[in-house]
């Protein structure tokens, strides 16, 4: 029964039903009527990541490894366990901003560089290559061994290389007339294929249940259930192994890891995978029941693998059939005809779908990011000056399709044959797996900068032609396979396979390493070096601060007209679809379009060019709507709201604080400082009036005397005698009293004169109290003085030392006890200098004062009732010379023990003298 | 309360990559079987389908 004729008339009238769905949703939806509006279609579409490979290729894995494949779908459960966080934030950005693509997501964020999207493209276009050639191999070569019935032969062992390479172009050239069909009948301004979305989702419910169906039958129709099944494989020798299986596995636990990584990222950066999940997602609620749908699909999908695949071994033990091909030649052996067929047609399912959606999505890219931007800029072309381009889009997109699939067919010629399904299906997804870092650190991290991301894709995606696409064709022998052994020129360093001496690792995992190395490496090195634009700035902020920002509208500025706007969308979307928009942003107005006159505002040039990026992708539009609106350099303003937003206003934050504190150290030092002028200014007023005063005391009675002598020449001579004594005297007061300003001002601005050598202390002690002795005489006061028998010299100015002493022992003798007066003097050595105590029996000094008493003018009791008993300056003095010499004077005065004034001056002053 | 959310299933992803992964991989991977099927495949098959559950309930919770 199952002749080629008949398979062929199947897949037709399969490929028919498809179409008759598509077209069915693609009439619901024109109609306002979605029907694919459910979050289980959605949940269904995305599982378009299970392909020929899933189906397949899963088992032919298996059987090598056991549970070897089994990250390439727990990656992705683990992955979408984020999606609530990830891809929530990728669906809001891509809907504000009609994203249509991966490549208009990375570039947009990145400045809507053009550059950025056609390197994308590129890399999605090369990596996605093996991918479908993966899809075209698998397909036909079921189709060849399904023909073969009853025989069980396998493609490349008979001469039939040929006919199958044959029968892979024909799948190709029939999935492109289907994918054109499918994808490319009309264009949408946000790329939503409705009746692709419902022919995809149809295709996963049936390869779901054909590979349910053959599990069944192998597990229990075949054997008695799964317990039956794994005790037989385990009684093998050969088998037996695999039950424990992880340290077999290739690259052992570092290969299970990174495969897990990979396929994470295989799951979100699959350009397919994009498609479905985030440009045709319908609303962002359905996402909360894709988020555990679509891994349990994964699951029911893999839970018959290990049972198939051992039980291909068990039925196949002489290794003649290739496992990649259990799941048909199961059936086949077993003489199921009609379960082979739908396995067939489960197959093509898994197939088709992939090469659908990927290619439309290819075609896209290439179409918005690669073909379009040149045209534009082709001035020769005219192109802005063409009524209608809605056909041209549609011909380049179905151009792209047909080019891409016949590149897919070249792979799978040159490379395909010498790899498993699993082995080319991961090249792609190492390809893809090198957009993770642009894509989430885009979102996330507004420091990445285009530059960042250009040289990021670059190297990474160097690294993977390099480690994976080279040594691909190498085997297949386009290339010399000594390339592999000895490396390029014979460098041992730089092969493919063990790049800079890391061997040890399976191929996939060696690439990854060295790729995302260099990838992430010189994304965040290149963009932490440079800085980002004006553009990049906003496009970070509109990315980053998705759940936050509207809209990106209130960035632009600029002048533009009506006509030439509606127009503009017209050329590229078509008369019809253009004015449907400009109705509906009217409506949202609250007015009339093209009755009433729309304001030509910002908000209405990023729709329009929203609008036009979902049909040519955000740089492209970008660069259209530039030339019909004049745009204006960011103003301040602009520049303000960037520099607004959140992380900017930290850093800002940040340094204000920074600075204010600085202030206010700044401030404190000068409140300080200002204190402290006043505080000399006043101590300045109170010295000169001080001083004022301390002159006009002695002049007061020196003129009272002298008028007195002056008026009256009867005065005796007694009395004469007297007058002139006390003037004499307040003379030699006024004398002392000048000096001692006088000293005091030379000493405080550093010019007083000091007279250097040795002295003997003992001697000028007793100098002093020979002077002292008539004063101590007249007020009766007895003087102790307790002197050593020899004292070392110290080096000084013996009047600057008779000076001090003179003014402790006058103050002493005036403030001892008035009747019963007693001075003690003492001289003694205190370590490395000598101390000098005068102690008197007086009333000592409160404890308040005795800080004060040697400022200048600082004289203890009330200065209003009490007479003064000095100048105020004589204990200032003598601190100064003290301390000038490194001593110290001060005093102790315990409660009605008297006052003792005590100083030391250093024996070694030649290294210590301080200036005053 | 999307906050916690997040976290959440922040926490539940690094949950499974403890259980899908050394050492917890190598913990199971010993001879014997669980109800007929190797104990290697019916863990990851079970901790597969538990962390699914939880999800669903996460993502299908109101808050």
């Amino acid at each position: 029964m199952l002749q080629g004729p008949v398979i062929i008339l199947t897949s037709f009238a399969y490929l028919g039903l498809l179409f008759a769905i598509a077209y069915y949703a693609d009439q619901r939806a024109d109609a306002g009527r979605p029907a694919i509006a459910s979050p289980y279609i959605y949940s269904l579409s995305l599982a378009v990541y299970a392909t020929a490979w899933t189906f397949y290729g899963s088992v032919g894995r298996a059987a090598i490894d056991g549970v070897g494949f089994l990250p390439i779908y727990i990656g992705p459960t683990l992955m979408i366990a984020l999606w609530w966080i990830v891809m929530r934030k990728i669906l809001r950005i891509s809907k504000q901003n009609r994203i249509t693509s991966l490549a208009d997501f990375i570039a947009s964020r990145y400045g809507k560089s053009a550059l950025l999207a056609g390197l994308v493209t590129v890399i999605a276009v090369i990596g996605i290559l093996p991918y479908i050639s993966l899809q075209l191999k698998a397909v036909s070569a079921s189709f060849w061994i399904l023909v073969q019935y009853p025989e069980i032969a396998l493609p490349g062992q008979s001469g039939a290389m040929s006919m199958r390479e044959d029968t892979a172009l024909w799948v190709a050239l029939i999935l492109a007339a289907f994918t054109i069909v499918f994808g490319t009948r009309h264009l949408d301004a946000a790329e939503h294929h409705p009746g692709m979305v419902a022919a995809i989702a149809f295709e996963s419910l049936v390869k779901l249940l054909a590979f349910l169906a053959v599990g069944v039958f192998v597990t229990f129709g075949m054997y008695n259930g799964f317990g039956d099944l794994f005790a037989r494989a385990a009684a093998e020798p050969r088998l037996g192994a695999m039950m424990t299986p992880l340290e077999g596995i290739a690259g052992g636990y570092a290969g299970w890891v990174w495969l897990t990584i990979l396929s994470m990222m295989a799951i979100m950066f699959l350009p397919r995978q994009f498609q479905v999940t985030v440009v045709e997602n319908l609303d962002e609620r359905h996402l909360n029941k894709a988020i555990w749908l679509f891994p349990l699909y994964m699951l029911a999908i893999n839970v018959f693998v290990l049972p198939i695949a051992f039980g291909g071994l068990l039925r196949f033990p002489d290794g003649t059939v290739d496992a990649d091909t259990f799941v048909l030649t199961l059936p086949m052996a077993e003489k199921r005809e009609w379960l082979a067929l739908l396995v067939f047609i489960g197959g093509l399912s898994a197939a088709t779908g992939m090469v659908i959606v990927e290619t439309i999505a290819l075609s896209t890219m290439v179409c918005n990011d690669l073909v379009m931007p040149v045209l534009l800029r082709m001035r020769r072309l005219r192109l802005n000056e063409r009524a209608d381009l809605t056909r041209l889009l549609l011909g380049i997109r179905r151009g792209a399709i047909v080019l891409i699939l016949l590149l897919g067919y070249l792979y799978f010629k040159l490379a395909g044959e010498a790899y498993a399904l699993v082995s080319i299906g991961l090249i792609s997804f190492a390809a893809v797996a090198q957009f993770a870092p642009v894509v989430l650190g885009g979102i996330f991290w507004k420091g990445g900068t285009r530059r960042g991301a250009l040289c990021g894709l670059v190297a990474g995606f160097a690294v993977w032609l390099y480690t994976l696409l080279l040594p691909a064709f190498a085997r297949s022998e386009w290339l010399p396979i000594g390339l592999l052994e000895n490396g390029p020129f014979g460098i041992g360093l730089l092969k493919p396979l063990a790049l800079f001496g890391l061997s040890g690792l399976d191929q996939i995992t060696h690439a990854m390493i060295w790729s995302m190395l260099a990838n992430i490496g010189s994304y965040v090195g290149v963009s932490l070096i440079g800085t980002p634009s004006a553009q990049e700035h906003r496009q970070a902020s509109v990315f980053v601060d998705a759940f936050r920002e509207p809209g990106g509208a209130r960035f632009w500025r600029g002048t533009a007209s009506l006509p030439d706007l509606y127009n503009l969308l017209a050329r590229f979307l078509g008369a019809a679809v253009a004015g449907d928009a400009f109705r509906q942003y009217a409506a949202a107005k609250g007015r009339r379009w093209p009755e009433d006159a729309l304001e030509v505002d910002a908000e209405l040039v990023h729709f329009v060019e929203v609008q036009l990026a979902g049909a040519i992708g955000a740089a492209s539009a970008r660069v259209m709507v530039a030339s019909v609106a004049k745009e204006e350099a960011p103003t301040l303003e602009e520049v303000r709201a960037i520099v607004d937003d959140a992380s900017q206003a930290v850093i800002y934050s940040h340094r204000l604080e920074q600075k204010s504190r600085e202030l206010e150290a700044a401030t404190a030092g000068l409140r300080a400082a200002n204190e402290r002028l006043q505080e000399l200014d006043r101590l300045k007023d109170e010295f000169v009036s001080m001083v004022s005063h301390e002159l006009r005391t002695p002049l007061t009675s020196i003129r009272a005397f002298t008028q007195i002598l002056f008026e009256d020449p009867e005065v005796e001579l007694e009395q004469r005698k007297k007058f002139l004594g006390i003037i004499t005297k307040e003379t030699e007061r006024l004398t002392r009293l000048i000096n001692q300003v006088l000293d005091v001002s030379k000493m405080e601005s550093g010019q007083a004169d000091w007279q250097a050598a040795r002295v003997d202390l003992k001697e000028v002690i007793g100098d002093a109290l020979t002077g002292m002795s008539q004063v101590f005489e007249e007020r009766n006061i007895r003087v102790d003085v307790r002197l050593p028998e020899r004292v070392p010299p110290i080096t000084a100015d013996v009047d600057r030392v008779i000076q001090v002493l003179l003014n402790l022992l006058s103050n002493a003798a005036k403030f001892c006890h008035p009747g019963d007066g007693r001075i003690e003097v003492e001289l003694a050595r205190q370590g490395p200098a000598l101390r000098v105590d005068v102690r008197d029996n007086g009333a000592g000094i409160d404890p308040a004062d005795q800080s004060v008493i040697f400022d200048k003018f600082r004289q203890v009791g009330d200065s209003l009732t009490d007479k003064p008993h000095g100048s105020g300056l004589g204990l200032h003095i003598s601190r100064q010379i003290v301390e000038h010499y490194g001593g110290r004077l001060w005093v102790e005065s315990p409660p009605g023990a008297g006052a003792c004034f005590s100083f030391t001056l250093p024996l070694d002053l030649a290294a210590a003298p301080r200036a005053a | 309360m999307n906050e916690r959310k997040g976290q959440r299933f922040i926490a539940l992803c690094m949950l499974g990559m403890v259980l899908f992964n050394f050492p917890v991989l190598a913990l199971f991977n010993v001879a014997g079987t669980l109800f007929g099927v190797p104990v290697l495949y019916a863990y990851l098959f079970a901790a597969w389908a538990a962390m699914i559950a939880v999800m669903a309930r996460l993502a299908e919770s109101s808050d």
